[in-house]
């Protein structure tokens, strides 16, 4: 004899179902290896860029300017060079003009003549610099140094300045820390935004297959969203895992070294379990959404038409908690902390700038609260929706045919 | 179980049920009182609201109005233990092999997975589809999916059972099966309910049935009963052909061949023999017949149920 099922129980029954009938699927072999194309994709632009960038010859400023004055510009520029170089256009000499001879600058910078960015003509008490607007702007304040240098003859001795590095500053903790939250939030998004949409094709299988009618007869329809979100949630926990594993073997075969961020202000285990605990609110607060719009489609089709509002919202909600992060203790950030979709994000972001812990329990209590009246409300309207009639009133089935009527 | 001082104790008593679906009303004001042990027949037409009455019973949607009582809950998902249920529209994972595909359907009632799988393969072996019990369902024929699903819809061993439409698409020799296994659930004592809208299973079948047409249920009570709704039917031979006899016959007598049919008069039949004797009638075959279940369909639900019922059983065969 069976006994009686707990909604909890029930769920556990559903989500087990769903849990091992995905990850034992070929499907979730190319889930997994989902996240490769984009990183793939970045290596292969990152190389591509750090050679375009390597061809690239720094831009050369020529010079044509009487003999002497070209020599002494020269000089100078070797003189300052060991402590200015980077700021300093590299110089050469296209030209040494003879007594009285004119020069057009022009015909260095005519296509297929020397290759220089720029030209400096005229004296070392006059120079002129001819070239593109935004470079000889740039160059402006180098060549009147080079110049003057140049002209005095000499150069004043410069003092060795001693460095100081100290572990923190107020301004530069601050900074670091935004930076942090910025990428930890950053990343909480993309793992939410590759894995929440997921549900929403969650009840058409089910749908498909004639079984919801089983399970909506065995167990409440609370229990099934429930196991179904929390199925899924188990999935991505196992992507989630399984991609950080590979990442850190890589970083740990010394293959890919990530540029470490500032130390966020709960410290790093505490971040990354924070991490996890906020993934599963957002994942549970955006899934439930999507699960409840999702099991009004009838067909596949259907829910590849919502995936792109969907991921329109899902931006919003992250453009909302990226905008709060910037105001802290302002109204923005407590909005975004209380609005359930943003909390995840925001708290996240908190968690990297602020040290205190009370205000994460009590937004993780708000967001647990938040997903429980979620599925109960997506449960309702689902079976009241879709959970009509027999086959004689199938017509009527569809929420969407439904919701166009109203 | 619902508590009844005027008789057997019920399975089910609802009482007032109302289900209305975007102004349409589906379901309105169903009575029902299923006595425990019994095998009860919902019978009506196509979009009767059959589907729509087991499914308020099971708690899949809730009624507008109206009050229901499953094995004496008011819940029903609070006894969903002790129910099973086989959807019209039937269905499992594809993928699921047959006894997992059986043992979650247990794990759904609260039988413990392990349990389920024991079961399972007992069952499969014991109606002969232990060869399938490692096969996909995708891979089973659509007779012997239904079969697993209606394992599936035993395996806890529930002390009630709903079939929604359960004989549809099945053929004649799963449809012998089914009727033999909705017997041996009656005889160890469980209630069965199924909803039907072919007449001769429920007159085969059950013990009460309820008559539901229009959202209404114009009739519940035993079969019996439903036939003594119209009155009995008098087949009459004589061997004259005219005469005083005649005189004794009562108005709504029709000749049909050497025979006479008409409704048994009030009095009995007793006078009615008397009057024909007198009246030198020349008897020569007199039978009283009691109304079929179809006959006594027609005077409750009406022609226009029974056509419509009719068409679903035509229907029926053809798909």
């Amino acid at each position: 004899m069976s006994g009686r099922l707990s909604v909890l129980a029930a769920a556990w029954v559903v989500a087990r179902r769903d849990f091992t009938a995905i990850l034992f699927s070929r499907s979730f072999f190319f889930f997994l290896l989902g996240p490769l194309f984009p990183v793939v994709i970045a290596v292969l632009a990152g190389s591509l860029g750090s050679r375009v960038d390597a061809s690239q010859e720094r831009p050369v400023l020529g010079v044509a300017m009487a003999g002497a004055d070209v020599q002494a510009l020269e000089r100078a520029r070797a003189r300052l060079a060991p402590a200015l170089d980077e700021e300093l256009p590299k110089l050469v000499a296209i030209r040494r003009l003879a007594e009285g001879e004119d020069y057009d600058p022009a015909q260095a910078l005519a296509p297929g003549k020397a290759k220089v960015a720029a030209m400096l003509t005229g004296s070392l008490e006059r120079p002129v610099l001819t070239g593109p607007g935004g470079l000889i702007a740039a160059w402006r304040g180098p060549v009147a140094m080079l110049a003057a240098q140049a002209r005095s003859g000499t150069v004043p001795a410069y003092p060795a300045v001693a460095l100081k590095p100290v572990a923190r500053s107020d301004a530069a903790e601050r900074k670091g820390r935004f930076a942090t939250a910025q990428g930890a939030q950053t990343l909480l998004f993309l793992l939410t935004m590759m894995l929440a949409g997921m549900v929403l094709s969650n009840l058409v299988e089910e749908k498909g297959n004639k079984i919801i009618e089983v399970l909506a007869a065995a167990v409440p329809m609370d229990a099934v969203f429930l196991g179904k979100l929390f199925a899924m949630l188990g999935v991505s926990l196992v992507g989630i895992a399984t991609w950080a594993a590979t990442a850190g073997l890589l970083w740990l075969g010394g293959g890919i070294a990530p540029e470490r961020l500032p130390d966020p202000a709960v410290g790093w285990p505490l971040l990354i379990g924070l991490g996890v605990v906020y993934f599963a609110m957002a994942y549970l607060l955006l899934g439930s959404v999507f699960l409840a719009i999702g099991s009004m489609a009838t067909t596949v089709r259907e829910v590849q038409t919502l995936s792109m509002p969907v991921t329109m919202a899902q931006l919003m909600v992250f453009f909302f908690a990226s905008f709060a992060m910037t105001q802290p203790g302002s109204a923005v950030e407590i909005a975004a902390v209380l609005v359930p979709f943003s909390s995840p994000f925001a708290m996240l972001a908190r968690a990297a700038r602020e040290p205190a812990l009370l205000p994460h329990v009590l937004a993780l209590g708000w967001q647990v609260l938040w997903v429980a009246l979620l599925v109960r409300g997506g449960a309702r309207l689902f079976r009241s929706r879709v959970m009509k009639s027999g086959p004689a009133g199938k017509a009527k089935r569809s929420g969407f045919r439904l919701l166009r009527r109203r | 179980m619902a508590s009844n001082l005027e008789g057997p104790p019920l399975a089910i008593e609802a009482q007032g049920l109302v289900k209305r679906f975007d102004g349409f009303t589906a379901v309105d004001g169903v009575d029902l009182r299923v006595p425990v042990g019994a095998v009860y027949g919902i019978l009506g037409p196509n979009g009767a609201g059959k589907t729509t009455t087991l499914r308020m019973l099971l708690g899949i949607i809730d009624p507008d109005a109206g009050s229901r009582r499953i094995l004496g809950a008011a819940q029903p998902h609070d006894v969903a233990h002790a129910i099973g249920y086989l959807p019209e529209e039937r269905g499992l994972y594809p993928a699921m092999k047959a006894t997992e595909a059986i043992a979650f359907l247990g794990a759904l009632r609260g039988l413990p997975l392990k349990e389920g799988r024991r079961r399972a393969h007992e069952l499969l072996e014991r109606h002969g589809l232990g060869y399938a019990a490692d096969r996909q369902i995708r891979q089973l024929s659509k007779g012997m999916a239904q079969q697993v699903q209606i394992l599936g819809t035993l395996v806890h061993q529930p002390r009630l059972v709903i079939f929604d439409e359960p004989f549809s698409g099945l053929d004649a020799l799963n449809q012998g099966k089914l009727e033999r296994m909705i017997r041996g659930l009656a005889e160890t004592g469980t209630t069965v309910i199924f909803s039907t809208h072919v007449i001769a299973h429920a007159e085969r079948l059950c013990d009460d049935v309820a008559i539901i047409a229009g959202g209404k249920v114009p009739f519940a009570g035993p079969v019996d009963a439903a036939r003594d709704r119209i009155p009995q039917q008098v087949r009459l031979e004589t061997g004259e052909r005219d005469g005083q006899w005649r005189a004794a016959l009562p108005e709504d007598a029709r000749r049909e061949g050497p025979f006479w049919n008409f409704s048994l008069p009030e009095g009995g039949v007793e006078p009615l023999l008397r009057a024909l004797i007198e009246g030198d009638a020349g008897i020569l075959s007199l039978s009283i017949e009691r109304a079929g279940l179809h006959d006594a369909f027609v005077a409750i639900a009406g022609e226009a149920a029974a056509r419509a019922l009719e068409v679903g059983g035509e229907q029926e065969i053809m798909r």
